[in-house]
């Protein structure tokens, strides 16, 4: 048996290799914490689910939020009702999302393009400003929800887990959620979650869904019905969302209804986006960036602007921080904004895409034959 | 009744407010068949044209108060009420009403900077893009206004004369005590003449002919040899300084923030689609009945039989209208179809 670079068996060993070295390479660019790692993989899982639909069958949902929201809430409860467990919290949060995820796309893929993405705009409207009044008894509001001293835990108390005095943390059959436990946990489901994509982008269905995106129509000529495969991939990423919901109640057992705001569905289209919609690693990469220089420039204030320009004559230094200074901070967002212009403007294939153009660049400036053209380091649909 | 009487008032008022946005939104998309998410962004600009226009015209000075005696006290005192006296301090109490002919040349201005420089590069991709990248352009615009006023919301007050509330329940012959906002009958007032100015415009005017055809048979109307680019750049322009007047008017009934655009970017997309998209007559008559389905539902009767039906009726309207009719209400055969 021949094995090539792009095997499944290569892509997963490198995948794994570069998950599981995370607090390693993370020293090197200054993000080995667990919080941050944590916070990666858990975007990265959630833009992999997105670019199922997105990537895959070109049905942009303005809505996602909302599974992610739904998965958060169903964690807690789960933490609260039944068991500090982390297995059957993320198991069912994901299992609702995906109920969710049905009745949604039910309804909203009976249309296309635009339509698709305000009805999906409007369900996640409606779910958030839900949870905000009259679904307080079960999301709490506008304080989120939390656990407390006086939750029941009958699977806990069946099995005599001992009750602590403080509030108890998630933990995987004893193993404590907090810290790189919690990273590591995180991170396994995430290669679990990268394999099944994986399989999905290379098999016959992640084809049709793929023949959806270019031609619709003409898929259905040939006697497809595409609505099945339209709606089993929203509820794939719709899980996959749910998922990730539920992975953030486990390494912070709280959830709020500004989870499911429609600029957290934004923030994921704009990863995915960056990253790279319709590749494989492209979202991953995607996640990781934004929740990176998120990390690195919110934290900036004016005072290590001057420190960091300092090298500069003093008027150069004042021009540089005034410039710089709307972006850092505070700002951190305008800097997100003007990111995500830049991609969709001059990147519409993302990160990989402009990666793929470099290196052909390099290949042709070095004298190598460039065969294909726009050849990227991903799997380009 | 008075209570209906006064629910259809709010409903009008807020129909108002969602018809001129959505008016601008789908004229946009008409003529230039681009999807703006960055429109609430404009109506959100707008706002805090009239917001800008009262720092200007209110620049003061630190003079010294001479009402209180017992010590020194500093008082601002604007440029304008020491140049002018009287005169000055009424023209900062209207500075709303006049902020308007400062929104219009400004709104004008960037629309037609926003079509020449960004948009104009979209037509040919996929609505996706288009989405996207107006999305983008809503954050800048939303984090600049951020970084410039703050992210407070600003209070902006009425003129004097209306600042109180209209005996509005003598005037139709019902229970005296109702009364209404004097400037919330101003805004619907505005409103229809503004949606109605829109409409002669293009009714009644050659210009309005050719964007009509335009609409119509882009392509005819360009072999004709007629320059379409440039007219729609100009409706493009048009669309803007409706949401900006919108916005602007919109000042005092809800201090300007930095995100009232996003809030009111879905409601008014909501309104467009339902009316159909690119169909001047039914975004102003879903704006309308949005409006008023959503003030009806707020009604503490409604509420009690179904709870939490305030927030959700427009969305749970529009996913209705959507699944029975795709084309939405008045939605022209062949436009996006698909």
């Amino acid at each position: 048996m021949k094995i090539s670079i792009k095997s499944n068996l290569i892509i997963m060993l490198i995948f794994i290799t570069i998950v599981l070295s995370a607090p390693i390479w993370g020293k090197v660019i200054g993000a080995a914490y667990p919080d941050l790692l944590q916070k990666f993989a858990i975007f990265a899982l959630f833009a992999i689910g997105f670019n199922i639909l997105f990537g895959l069958t070109g049905y942009l949902s303005f809505g996602h939020a909302t599974f992610l929201g739904v998965g958060s809430y169903t964690a807690v409860w789960m933490f609260k009702l039944f068991s500090m467990n982390v297995l059957p919290a993320i198991i069912l949060g994901t299992l609702m999302s995906g109920v969710f995820a049905y009745i949604i796309g039910y309804l909203s893929l009976r249309r296309s393009g635009i339509y698709f993405s305000i009805l999906t705009l409007a369900f996640a409207q409606m779910a958030y400003s839900l949870a905000y009044s009259v679904l307080t008894p079960i999301t709490n509001g506008e304080t989120g929800l939390q656990l407390s001293q006086q939750d029941p835990r009958y699977l806990d108390a069946l099995f005599g887990v001992a009750v602590s005095d403080g509030l108890p943390s998630t933990n995987f059959f004893g193993l404590s959620m907090s810290g790189y436990s919690g990273f590591y946990f995180c991170a396994v489901i995430l290669i679990i979650g990268f394999y099944v994509s994986l399989k999905i982008f290379r098999s016959p269905y992640g084809l049709k869904l793929t023949a959806i995106k270019s031609n619709q129509k003409r898929m259905k000529y040939t006697g497809f019905n595409t609505r099945p495969y339209l709606l089993s991939a929203f509820m794939i990423s719709g899980m996959y969302a749910g998922l990730a919901g539920s992975l953030m109640a486990v390494t912070d057992p709280l959830a709020g209804a500004e989870r499911m705001q429609w600029t957290a569905s934004g923030e994921v289209v704009l990863m995915t986006i960056l990253g790279g919609a319709g590749t494989l690693i492209g979202p991953i990469l995607g996640a990781v960036i934004i929740k990176y220089f998120e990390n690195i420039f919110s934290a900036l204030n004016t005072a290590e602007l001057h420190s960091i320009f300092s090298f500069m004559p003093k008027f150069m230094e004042n021009i540089f921080v005034f410039i710089t200074n709307p972006f850092v901070g505070d700002g951190w967002h305008l800097m997100l904004g003007v990111l995500f212009m830049l991609v969709v403007i001059f990147l519409p294939g993302g990160v990989l895409e402009g990666l793929g153009k470099v290196t052909n660049l390099f290949k042709r400036i070095l004298g190598f034959k460039s065969t294909k053209q726009g050849a990227s380091k991903g799997e380009s649909s | 009744m008075d209570a209906i009487f006064l629910q259809v008032l709010n409903g009008l008022d807020k129909g108002g407010a969602y018809a001129l946005i959505a008016l601008g939104l789908t004229l946009t998309f008409g003529t230039l068949g681009i999807v703006n998410f960055a429109h609430g962004a404009l109506f959100m600009l707008g706002a805090f044209c009239a917001v800008l226009f009262n720092k200007i015209i209110t620049f003061s000075v630190k003079v010294k108060d001479e009402s209180i005696t017992f010590f020194d006290a500093y008082k601002e005192q604007p440029y304008l009420e020491i140049w002018w006296g009287d005169i000055g301090s009424t023209i900062i109490d209207y500075s709303i009403p006049l902020s308007l002919l400062f929104t219009i040349p400004v709104m004008l201005l960037i629309g037609v900077i926003m079509e020449r420089g960004l948009i104009k590069h979209f037509y040919k991709r996929p609505h996706a893009d288009q989405i996207l990248v107006t999305f983008g352009l809503a954050i800048v615009i939303q984090e600049l206004i951020r970084t410039f006023f703050g992210a407070n919301p600003i209070p902006s007050s009425a003129p004097a004369i209306v600042s109180g509330s209209a005996a509005i329940g003598a005037w139709f012959g019902l229970n005296d005590s109702l009364v209404y906002p004097w400037w919330r009958l101003i805004y619907l007032v505005f409103s229809i003449i503004v949606i109605f100015a829109v409409f002669v415009f293009l009714k009644f005017t050659t210009f309005g002919m050719v964007v009509r055809a335009g609409m119509a048979d882009r392509e005819t109307v360009g072999l004709l040899g007629i320059n379409v680019q440039k007219r729609f750049t100009i409706v493009f322009g048009l669309a803007t300084v409706v949401a900006g007047l919108a916005g602007a008017m919109y000042a005092p009934i809800l201090p300007p923030n930095y995100h009232m655009g996003m809030d009111f970017l879905v409601l008014s997309f909501v309104v467009v689609v339902v009316g159909g998209m690119g169909s001047l007559g039914g975004a102003v008559f879903a704006g309308f009945m949005l409006g008023m389905l959503q003030s009806f539902a707020s009604m503490n009767e409604v509420k009690a039989i179904i709870p939490g039906i305030d927030q959700v009726i427009i969305y749970l309207v529009a996913v209705i209208i959507l699944l029975i009719r795709p084309r939405g209400l008045m939605g022209r055969e062949g436009v996006m179809d698909d």
